[in-house]
C-alpha cells in the first residue's frame, strides 16, 4: 500500500468528486431535450389551463322551465334568471313527464316548475310556490344551483316587498376577507402549484435513481468509493435547482396572469417552497429505494400520489367537511401543509409566527423520509 | 407490481371516494360578544344548535379573533356590537358583523347562506316575540321555493364520486401500463428481438395490449362490486351496456398509451407525457368541478377528453338508468376516438421501427 | 502480502436458499483468476460480497488486505469493477464518461486529463471521443468500460462476465488488454461462462450450486478430470445432479466450444 499513494484521501477531493457528479447529472438532464421540454413546458401549460378552467363557481348552467302559469310574474322571474350569468335557459317544457326525459338525456341540470296561477296566488294569498328540481346525480352542483336559484328568487321577492319595512330584524354586515370577490382562482392556483411541484419532484428523483439501477450504473457507483448518500445527494441537487426554477415560473404566472396577491414576504414564500421541494424529493428517494425498476417507481409515484394529493390536500375539496378518519389521514399528505402555508403567505400575508407549525411538520416529514430511505437503502445492500 | 395494479387503485377507490364533497360542514366558528345580553346569547345559541357550525369560541377582543383567523383556527367570526339588544328594541333593527375567510370562495358563499338562514329564522322569532299588533302593516309576499333533488334525494355525493373515481383508476392504470410498455422494450432492447421474429406487427400490438385490456376490465369489475357492496351505489341501467362501453373506452386509452410509447425514447419521457395528459384529463373531466363553469375555449378542449365521456356515461347508466339511445352520442364519439387513436398508434409504430 | 484475496468458508443465504455455500480460495497478486460456473451457480453473488456491495452471511474474506465486513469502504478504493452490462452512461460522451469516473475515484483534474488522453489514444477512440457512448458499437463500449474500471490503477480488478455479446475478435483484443493489465501487476478476477476463455486464466475455480467443485490451473484440471478441454471438465462437473439448474439454460458451453465464434445470447 505504501508504494501506491491514496488518490482519494485528500479532503478537498470530496467536493471535486461531488461537483463532477452533479455535472454529470446535469448532462443527463440537458441531453434529454424532450424530458427537459416537458419538465418546464408542462407546469406552465397546466397552470395556465387550470387557472382559467378549473372553478367550482356556477356559470351558464343549462336549465329548463316548466311554466304552468304563464303570467307576467313568471315571465319576469324567467327573464331575471335568463339575464344572470349563472344560468341559460335551454328549453321550455310543457309536461311534467318531460322532466325525467330532459334529465335522462343530460340536457339540463335543473328544472324550474311554476305552479298553476303563480302570479295570482302571489297577489291573492301573498304566497306562491315554485319547485326547483335539480339533477342531483351531481349533488355538489345540484346544491350550488339550488342556492343560486334561491338567491335570485329571494332578490325578486325583496324587490316586490321593497315598499314594506320589516320591523325587528338583525341585518348582518358581511365581510369576505382575504378574497372579497370570491374568486376560485385563489383557491386553485396554490393547489395546482403544489400538485405540480410534488409530482414533478417526486417523479423525477425516483425515476432518475431507479434508472441507474436498471441500467446497471448504480452498481458501479456503489463499488466506487463514493458513499451511497453522496450518490443520492448528488443526484438530487440538480433536481432541486430545476424545481426551484419551476416554482419561480409558477409563482410569476400566478402573480402576473391570475393576479394572485403576495401579501406576505416573497422570501418566506421562496424558502417554504424550497422546503416543500426537498420534502417531495425525499419522498422520491424513498420511492426509489423500494422499487427496482423505473416502471415500479413511476407507478408508485403516479398511482400512489396523484389522487391522494388531488383529493386529500384541500386542493379542491374542503378537508373540514370530510369524515373524521379522512381528516386524520389528510395529515400525512405533505401537500396539505404546503397548501396551507401558500395560502397563508400569499392571501393572508402572515409571517413565520403563524405557520411555524406547518413548517415544522414539513421539516419533520422530510427528515423522516430521508431516515427511512437510508434505512431501506442499507437493507437493499444486505 | 401486482399490488400496485390492483390493491392500490381499489384502496384509493374505497378511501378517497369519501373525500370528494363540496358539502360545507364543521365550520370553525368564533364570536365576539360585546353586548352580553340575553338577546345576543340567544343568537349565539342558535348558531350553537346548528349542525353546520362546529367549534364555538368566545373571543374577548377583535384582535384575538383576527389572529385566530390568520392561524386558520376559525373561518367565521360573528361580532355582536354593544347595545345590540337595546338597538333592536328601540330602533327596531340592529346590525351584526360577520367576517368570513373567503379564500375558498365557494365555501365562503355557502357559509354566508347558512349564516343568513340562521339570522333570518332568528328574525322571525323576535318578530313574533316583540311585535305589537300595531306593527303589523301590509303583509309581505313570499315566494316559497321548494328544492327537489332528483335521483339522489339525500345528496349523497358518494354515489356520484365512486363511479367517477373508478373511471380515473381504470384510465390511469391502463394508460400508464400501456404507455410504458413498448418504450420499455425499446429501452431494454428486446423490441429488436421481437421485430426479427415472423410475428406481424398488428399481432404483436394486440398481443401486447390485450393483457392491459383485461386488467382494465378486471379492475372495472372489482370496482363495481366494491361500489355496490361498500357504497351501495345503485346500478339502474344495464350492466351489459356498461361493459360494452368500457371495452371500447379502454381501447381509446390503450391507443393513446401506445401512441405515446412510440413517440418517446425512454420510459421517463413516456411517463412525463402520460402524466401531463392524465392530469389534464382528470381535472377537465367534470368529475370534480363542473364543465359548464369553464370558459368556452376550455369547454371545447374537454370535447377531446375521453375521460369526460366515460364519466358521463358511467354516471348516466349507473345513477339515472340511461339506455343505449341516451348514451349513443358518447358511444359514437368514443368509438371514433378509439379508431383514430389506434390507427395513429399502429401507423406510428410501423414508422418508428 | 502475496495473497490479495483470501476467502474462507464464505457463505450467502437468501432465506432458505444457499446461494454461496462455504467457498474457500485465495488469489495471488498479479494473477488472472477465472471464476467459472453456469448461470445461477453463485458467481455473481460471491463476487458482490468481495466488492463490498453485499454482506456475507458467514465466513471470512479479505480483499487487498481489508476485511469485507469491517472495511468495505477501503476495499472500494483499491478495486476496479466492470459489470456484465458494461455500465457506462449512454447519454454522456466518451470523454465525459472517463472524466466522470475519474472524478468519483478522486483523481486530480490534471491526472484525469492525462489518463483520458492516453486512454483514448490507446483504444483508438480519437475520432469518437466527443460522441455519445450510446452510439458506439458494443465492443468499443466494452473496452472503454474496462479501461474506465482501471482508471484509478486499482490493485485488483473484478470483471463480471465481461465478454457477453461481443464478437470473437473483440474478445481476443479484450483478453490482450487483460494480460497487459496483469503484466503491470494488477490482479484480475474474472467470472465467465465461456469455457474457451477459462484456458486463458492462470488458475480457475469452477462453481456448481454455490460450491467450488474444482480449483487449479487449467492444465492440471484437465489432467485431473482426464478431459481434453476446459469445456469437457466443465461438462463432467456439471453433469453431477444439480436440481437448482434448469436444463438447457444453465450451461451453454457445448455450443460455444464447438464453434468458438458464436457468442451466447444468454446473459446470466
Amino acid at each position: 500500500m505504501a508504494q501506491n499513494p491514496p488518490l482519494w484521501g485528500v479532503r478537498g477531493a470530496f467536493m471535486k468528486r461531488f461537483i463532477g457528479f452533479i455535472k454529470k447529472e446535469f448532462y443527463h438532464i440537458f441531453r434529454d431535450r424532450r424530458s427537459l421540454f416537458i419538465l418546464f413546458g408542462m407546469p406552465i401549460a397546466q397552470i395556465l389551463l387550470f387557472g382559467f378552467a378549473i372553478t367550482n363557481e356556477i356559470n351558464n348552467v343549462d336549465i329548463a322551465i316548466l311554466d304552468h302559469s304563464k303570467d307576467n310574474t313568471t315571465e319576469e322571474i324567467i327573464n331575471k334568471i335568463a339575464a344572470s350569468k349563472y344560468f341559460s335557459i335551454k328549453q321550455m317544457i310543457t309536461r311534467e313527464a318531460d322532466i325525467a326525459s330532459v334529465f335522462q338525456k343530460g340536457q339540463v341540470k335543473a328544472v324550474l316548475n311554476f305552479e298553476k296561477d303563480f302570479g295570482r296566488n302571489l297577489i291573492k294569498d301573498h304566497k306562491a310556490t315554485i319547485q326547483i328540481i335539480t339533477d342531483a346525480t351531481d349533488p355538489n352542483t345540484a346544491n350550488t344551483i339550488t342556492n343560486y336559484l334561491n338567491a335570485i328568487l329571494q332578490q325578486y321577492q325583496k324587490e316586490l316587498n321593497k315598499d314594506i319595512t320589516i320591523a325587528y330584524q338583525i341585518i348582518p354586515q358581511t365581510r369576505m376577507v382575504y378574497n372579497p370577490e370570491l374568486k376560485s382562482v385563489y383557491m386553485f392556483v396554490p393547489g395546482v402549484m403544489t400538485i405540480i411541484l410534488m409530482l414533478v419532484s417526486a417523479m423525477m428523483t425516483s425515476i432518475s435513481i431507479t434508472r441507474e439501477k436498471e441500467l446497471g450504473t448504480m452498481e458501479i457507483l456503489l463499488v466506487s468509493p463514493l458513499k451511497p448518500f453522496q450518490v443520492i445527494i448528488g443526484k438530487v441537487i440538480p433536481y432541486i435547482f430545476l424545481s426551484i426554477i419551476n416554482a419561480v415560473v409558477i409563482v410569476m404566472l400566478s402573480i402576473f396572469i391570475f393576479n394572485m396577491p403576495v401579501q406576505g414576504s416573497l422570501i418566506l414564500l421562496g424558502l417554504e417552497s424550497v422546503l416543500f421541494i426537498i420534502t417531495s424529493l425525499a419522498l422520491g428517494i424513498l420511492i426509489s429505494t423500494i422499487s427496482a425498476t423505473q416502471q415500479t417507481a413511476m407507478m408508485i409515484s403516479l398511482m400512489g400520489l396523484m389522487l391522494p394529493v388531488i383529493l386529500l390536500s384541500g386542493f379542491i375539496f374542503p378537508i373540514s367537511s370530510m369524515p373524521m378518519p379522512l381528516q386524520i389521514i389528510s395529515n400525512i399528505i405533505p401537500a396539505k401543509w404546503f397548501i396551507i402555508i401558500l395560502k397563508a403567505i400569499m392571501l393572508k400575508g402572515v409571517g413565520m409566527q403563524f405557520i411555524w407549525k406547518e413548517t415544522l411538520i414539513l421539516l419533520g416529514m422530510t427528515v423522516f423520509f430521508i431516515a427511512l430511505s437510508v434505512k431501506k437503502y442499507r437493507i437493499r445492500l444486505e | 407490481m401486482l399490488p400496485i395494479i390492483f390493491v392500490l387503485p381499489l384502496l384509493q377507490l374505497v378511501i378517497l371516494s369519501n373525500a370528494a364533497t363540496f358539502e360545507v360542514k364543521n365550520i370553525k366558528f368564533g364570536y365576539i360578544d360585546n353586548d352580553h345580553s340575553s338577546t345576543s346569547r340567544a343568537l349565539i345559541e342558535k348558531f350553537n344548535a346548528s349542525t353546520y357550525f362546529d367549534v364555538l369560541t368566545d373571543f374577548p377582543s377583535e384582535a384575538k379573533a383576527s389572529s385566530a383567523m390568520l392561524k386558520g383556527e376559525i373561518d367565521v367570526v360573528l361580532e355582536i356590537p354593544r347595545h345590540f339588544a337595546r338597538d333592536l328594541q328601540k330602533e327596531k333593527h340592529s346590525s351584526l358583523g360577520v367576517t368570513i375567510n373567503a379564500i375558498d370562495g365557494a365555501a365562503a358563499g355557502v357559509e354566508n347562506v347558512y349564516i343568513t338562514q340562521i339570522i333570518q329564522s332568528y328574525n322571525k322569532n323576535i318578530r313574533t316575540d316583540l311585535a305589537q299588533i300595531s306593527d303589523a302593516q301590509i303583509q309581505p309576499v313570499i315566494i316559497d321555493a321548494i328544492p327537489l333533488f332528483w335521483y339522489n334525494e339525500t345528496l349523497n355525493y358518494k354515489t356520484f364520486m365512486v363511479p367517477g373515481i373508478l373511471v380515473l383508476l381504470v384510465t390511469m392504470i391502463t394508460l400508464f401500463l400501456s404507455g410504458m410498455n413498448i418504450v420499455r422494450e425499446k429501452e431494454i432492447g428486446t423490441l429488436e428481438q421481437i421485430n426479427v421474429t415472423p410475428i406481424k406487427k398488428s399481432q404483436f400490438i394486440i398481443g401486447k395490449l390485450f393483457p392491459f385490456w383485461v386488467i382494465g376490465m378486471g379492475l372495472l369489475t372489482v370496482g363495481l362490486i366494491l361500489a355496490r357492496l361498500i357504497f351501495n351505489v345503485p346500478m339502474l341501467g344495464s350492466l351489459a351496456l356498461m361493459y360494452v362501453y368500457t371495452s371500447i373506452y379502454i381501447l381509446v386509452v390503450l391507443g393513446i398509451g401506445l401512441f405515446i410509447s412510440n413517440f418517446t425514447d425512454t420510459q421517463q419521457q413516456a411517463m412525463f407525457i402520460a402524466w401531463f395528459f392524465v392530469v389534464i384529463f382528470i381535472l377537465m373531466s367534470g368529475l370534480f368541478t363542473p364543465i359548464e363553469s369553464m370558459p368556452k375555449w376550455a369547454q371545447i378542449i374537454t370535447e377531446f377528453n375521453p375521460i369526460k365521456y366515460y364519466v358521463e356515461v358511467m354516471r348516466m347508466v349507473m345513477l339515472k338508468g340511461s339506455g343505449f339511445k341516451d348514451i349513443l352520442p358518447q358511444l359514437i364519439k368514443t368509438l371514433v376516438y378509439a379508431i383514430v387513436m389506434n390507427g395513429l398508434a399502429v401507423w406510428s409504430y410501423k414508422k418508428t421501427i | 502480502m502475496n495473497k490479495v484475496i483470501q476467502v474462507e468458508g464464505l457463505t450467502k443465504m437468501f432465506g432458505d436458499f444457499t446461494a454461496v455455500d462455504a467457498i474457500t480460495f485465495d488469489v495471488k497478486k498479479g494473477e488472472i483468476f477465472g471464476f467459472l460456473g453456469a448461470n445461477g451457480a453463485g458467481k455473481t453473488t460471491a463476487m458482490k460480497m468481495l466488492i463490498g456491495i453485499s454482506n456475507p452471511t458467514s465466513g471470512k474474506a479479505t480483499v487487498a488486505g481489508f476485511d469485507v465486513y469491517t472495511h468495505a469502504e477501503d476495499i472500494k478504493k483499491n478495486i476496479g469493477y466492470m459489470s456484465q452490462k458494461f455500465a457506462l452512461y449512454d447519454d454522456l460522451t466518451v470523454k465525459e464518461n472517463i472524466t466522470f469516473f475519474g472524478g468519483i475515484y478522486g483523481l486530480s483534474r490534471k491526472r484525469i486529463k492525462e489518463k483520458s488522453e492516453a486512454l483514448i489514444k490507446e483504444l483508438g477512440l480519437e475520432k469518437v471521443a466527443s460522441q455519445l457512448v450510446g452510439s458506439l458499437p458494443l465492443g468499443w463500449k466494452q473496452k472503454l468500460s474496462f479501461s474506465v474500471a482501471l482508471i484509478h490503477d486499482p490493485k485488483i480488478v473484478f470483471l463480471d462476465e465481461p465478454t457477453g455479446g461481443v464478437d470473437p475478435i473483440t474478445r481476443r483484443q479484450f483478453w490482450e488488454m487483460i494480460y497487459k493489465a496483469a503484466n503491470q501487476g494488477t490482479t484480475v478476477f474474472v467470472t465467465t461462462h465461456y469455457m474457451d476463455e477459462a484456458e486463458y486464466c492462470d488458475r480457475v475455480s469452477i462453481m456448481v450450486n454455490g460450491k467450488i467443485e474444482a480449483l487449479d490451473t487449467p492444465k492440471k484440471l484437465k489432467e485431473q478430470f482426464q478431459a481434453e478441454s476446459m469445456n469437457d471438465v466443465f461438462l463432467k462437473l456439471a453433469r453431477s445432479p444439480s436440481p437448482a439448474l434448469p436444463k438447457g439454460k444453465g450451461v451453454n458451453v457445448g455450443e460455444n466450444y464447438n464453434n468458438g465464434t458464436k457468442s451466447s445470447p444468454l446473459g446470466s
